[in-house]
């Protein structure tokens, strides 16, 4: 390891190489917004008279 | 230096944002901010919306419904197609379609500037609704019964085509609306 | 923690300067030659697809047209794509991070799978049973084995992505780069990532179907099928998306020397993608009954446009790219001196270039205006949506794996390409013929013409309606076009496999292809009033009047219908 001063890196820098976090939201985010939220309004449509 | 492809500089994050993306950034955000308040704003000032109304049902639930609706408001069979009742229903009314391979039915008589309910599904698979020429297009699954407002503003003859695949009749498969003055 | 470190042999190419693992160079080379075979078979099923919605020519009766057009539609734009991505991510995450493969065995166990997958659904879809589209919407069935096949496929895609995983996380353990993922494995990880929630979501629908179709379960219900269906069939397409605007990003650096603009903004365009890209699976359903007006905007917006704000962004930082490269590199007189004197001849170059204006200017705006909640009603199950996605897939995707392979043939197999004079104008005629089949049919489609329709003439039917003469000439001119993409793609076929079979070996002591990096020292300037690529944010502009004024046609035409509330 060398001993010369490291510039912090910023949040975001962190956040878009943090691999695993992207795979999270990755799958997260559409299965929530998208699948579920429909699955479920078609779930809770109401019967015909 | 470096390329797309090989390791960026440590701290890449912290590069200053040249204008030309800058300014596209702005130019496309706002546009798109722009798109969603209209897509929004539509359902208030536009008269082309999808209305949401919709109930799970049954194929032969459906069915007798449309059955029903076809008995009571036939007044007579299509010069085109002897086999297909003509039904004008009065406005304001439910009006039911079905569509089953490989047709649409009844065939519809309807008056211009009058409102109606009309209510689409499917007796069998999935099947396009699809009105020609004004090309408005619907998915209409066995099963789901839809329900829309629709107000003719042009008198004249319409076709109805399946525009989703429903097997190897599909492209045999039309329907019939008259809008009468 | 320790993993041990199983060395693999490599070898240094003398084209790239890259050191290539050779065992993921054998898988590099078998996904790819798999690609090319299944561009084949979906491309000659393209074929009898366009001659028979060809009004005059209509070749092929019914059962077979839809046979044709089921087989089309998977293999073209699911097993021809899917192959070449997986050849993409395997050379990525090993030559540009340094680093072996992680489990080879898993990676040969992703192309038996994806070749099993395959030719179980093919023969499904052959012996005449399975017709029933790519999307085959329940309770249209198939035969079981056409389900069976493509669950083996999607699985073995699957492995395949667990396999590019694990070669990030050891690339990382054993430290074989430093500091971030380039940006070209960055956009295949987002890619991959893509990848998994399609094929996740792929398997929680087409297992059902399956077991269905053996009769194990009762029913499948219709809508949910297509709700969970898209979120599979659609995001498919945006793992497409990702991986040819990551081609874009590296073609403009191995041609041109260019580095991107700001690695930031092109990330911070990716993360936009893994938010929210795979949201646009709605597009399917904005003409549903009962799904909510909120469940739609959201989702088809991609949570207020933010995706297609990222599109946006690749689509100027790309090209801005190159030209701060040819500008650097003196090109630098005018607005379009550096576009004018790019290799236009050359097809890794001309494939590239092609792939950004038919993506942008055909696929990308009309995806943008079809998605509009409202507007999709007047396009909804149209051929304006074949049209509108041959703008993408085959005009983007296809054409950008096309010039990628280019140059990668000499440098996988370490062939030279034969035929050069062809593969100079092998782009133009694929693209040019996909540009002109794409408009056509989005301006049919606008005017009413059906997809997955073998008779738009009724010939014979007592209701028959009349889609007139002008669509029958699109018709026509469409698919006019889309012939000619045919005679481009096997154009395309004949050199890739000519080359591989006869082309001269590249000789040890060959010179690197390589552009070197365009001065990017910062101290010389470039461009025109401020900005380093006045000419793409002209361009830009371009395609942005474009999209405003089309965006506003549209709502025009839409507000003379019959209004429905």
């Amino acid at each position: 390891m060398s001993n010369e001063p490291v510039e912090q890196q910023t949040v975001l820098q962190r956040v878009l190489d943090d691999i695993n976090f992207i795979m999270m939201l990755g799958l997260v985010i559409p299965t929530v917004l998208y699948t579920l939220w429909g699955v479920m309004e078609v779930a809770s449509l109401p019967i015909a008279r | 230096m470096g390329y797309s492809f090989t390791a960026p500089d440590k701290n890449w994050a912290r590069e200053p944002i040249e204008r030309t993306e800058i300014l596209w950034i702005i130019i496309a955000g706002s546009w798109c901010l722009f798109m969603f308040v209209w897509m929004i704003a539509w359902h208030w000032i536009g008269n082309q919306n999808m209305n949401t109304e919709a109930y799970k049902t049954f194929t032969d639930v459906y069915a007798k419904k449309t059955e029903e609706f076809t008995k009571q408001y036939t007044v007579r069979q299509d010069a085109s197609d002897p086999s297909l009742p003509v039904v004008a229903p009065p406005p304001g009314s439910d009006v039911y379609i079905a569509g089953s391979i490989f047709q649409w039915r009844p065939v519809l008589e309807l008056q211009k500037g009058k409102s109606y309910r009309l209510h689409i599904s499917s007796l069998d698979y999935v099947h396009g609704f699809s009105l020609q020429p004004e090309n408005i297009n619907f998915q209409a699954y066995p099963g789901y019964e839809q329900v829309i407002t629709v107000t003719p503003n042009k008198a004249g003859t319409y076709g109805i085509v399946c525009n989703d695949y429903c097997g190897l009749g599909h492209h045999t498969m039309l329907g019939r609306i008259y809008v009468k003055e | 923690m320790a993993i041990t470190t199983a060395q693999s042999p490599f070898r240094t190419d003398p084209l790239t300067g890259l050191r290539i693992d050779l065992t993921a160079q054998a898988l590099v080379k078998t996904n790819a030659v798999l690609a090319v075979v299944f561009l084949l078979v979906g491309g000659l099923a393209g074929l009898l697809v366009a001659l028979t919605r060809w009004p005059a020519v209509h070749l092929l009766p019914a059962d077979l047209f839809y046979m044709a057009l089921t087989a089309h539609g998977l293999v073209a734009l699911v097993v021809w794509i899917v192959f070449f991505e997986m050849a993409v991510i395997y050379f990525c995450a090993t030559s540009l991070l340094n680093c072996r493969l992680a489990a080879p065995k898993w990676a040969w166990a992703q192309v038996v799978l994806m070749t099993v997958g395959t030719a179980i659904t093919t023969v499904a879809v052959l012996q005449g049973e399975s017709s029933v589209m790519f999307s085959a919407y329940v309770p249209l069935a198939a035969a079981p084995h056409f389900y069976l096949g493509i669950i083996l496929f999607a699985v073995g895609a699957l492995i395949g992505c667990f396999v590019f995983w694990g070669t990030l996380v050891i690339a990382k353990e054993e430290k074989t780069y430093e500091g971030s993922l380039p940006l070209t494995v960055y956009g295949c990880m987002i890619a991959v990532v893509i990848a998994v929630f399609t094929l996740a979501t792929g398997a929680v629908i087409l297992i059902p179907a399956f077991l269905w179709s053996l009769g194990l379960i009762k029913s499948v219900d219709p809508m949910m099928y297509r709700v969970v269906f898209w979120g599979f069939g659609h995001s498919s397409q945006q793992i497409n998306v990702t991986a040819h605007i990551t081609i874009w990003y590296t073609v403009a650096g191995l041609a041109f020397g260019a580095k991107p603009m700001s690695e930031k903004v092109s990330r911070t365009a990716f993360l936009l993608y893994i938010c929210f890209l795979q949201l646009g699976s709605t597009h399917h359903l904005l003409s549903d009954p009962g799904l909510s007006a909120s469940w739609k905007i959201v989702n088809t917006s991609y949570m207020m446009y933010l995706a297609v704000l990222a599109s946006l962004i690749h689509g100027l930082t790309v090209p801005g790219s190159i030209e701060v490269a040819q500008r650097r590199n003196g090109l630098d007189n005018g607005l379009f001196e550096w576009l004018r004197k790019c290799p236009w001849g050359n097809p890794v170059f001309s494939s590239t270039i092609l792939s950004i204006i038919i993506f942008g200017f055909i696929g990308g705006i009309s995806g943008v205006v079809m998605s509009v909640e409202q507007i999709n009603m007047i396009i909804h199950n149209t051929i304006y949506v074949p049209g509108h996605f041959h703008g993408t897939v085959a005009g983007g995707t296809t054409l950008a794996f096309m010039g990628l392979t280019y140059y990668l043939v000499p440098v996988l197999f370490q062939r030279q390409l034969i035929l050069k004079p062809l593969a100079a104008i092998q782009p133009w005629l694929f693209g040019g013929g996909m540009a002109v089949f794409a408009v056509a049919l989005m301006g049919a489609g606008t005017l009413g013409v059906p997809r997955r329709h073998q008779d738009m003439t009724f010939a014979g039917q007592a209701l028959a309606y009349d889609y007139g003469g002008m669509n029958q000439l699109l018709m026509a001119i469409g698919e006019i076009g889309g012939v000619i993409s045919v005679v481009g793609g096997a154009a395309f076929i004949l050199i890739i496999v000519g080359s591989i079979l006869m082309g001269e070996p590249v000789p040890a002591n060959a010179k690197c292809i390589v552009a070197p990096p365009a001065d990017a020292g910062g101290h010389k300037k470039i461009g025109m009033g401020g900005f380093e690529a006045p000419g793409t944010f002209v361009l830009a502009l371009t395609l942005f009047v474009c999209l405003v004024l089309y965006y506003f046609v549209n709502f025009k035409y839409l507000a003379t219908l019959w209004p429905l509330t």
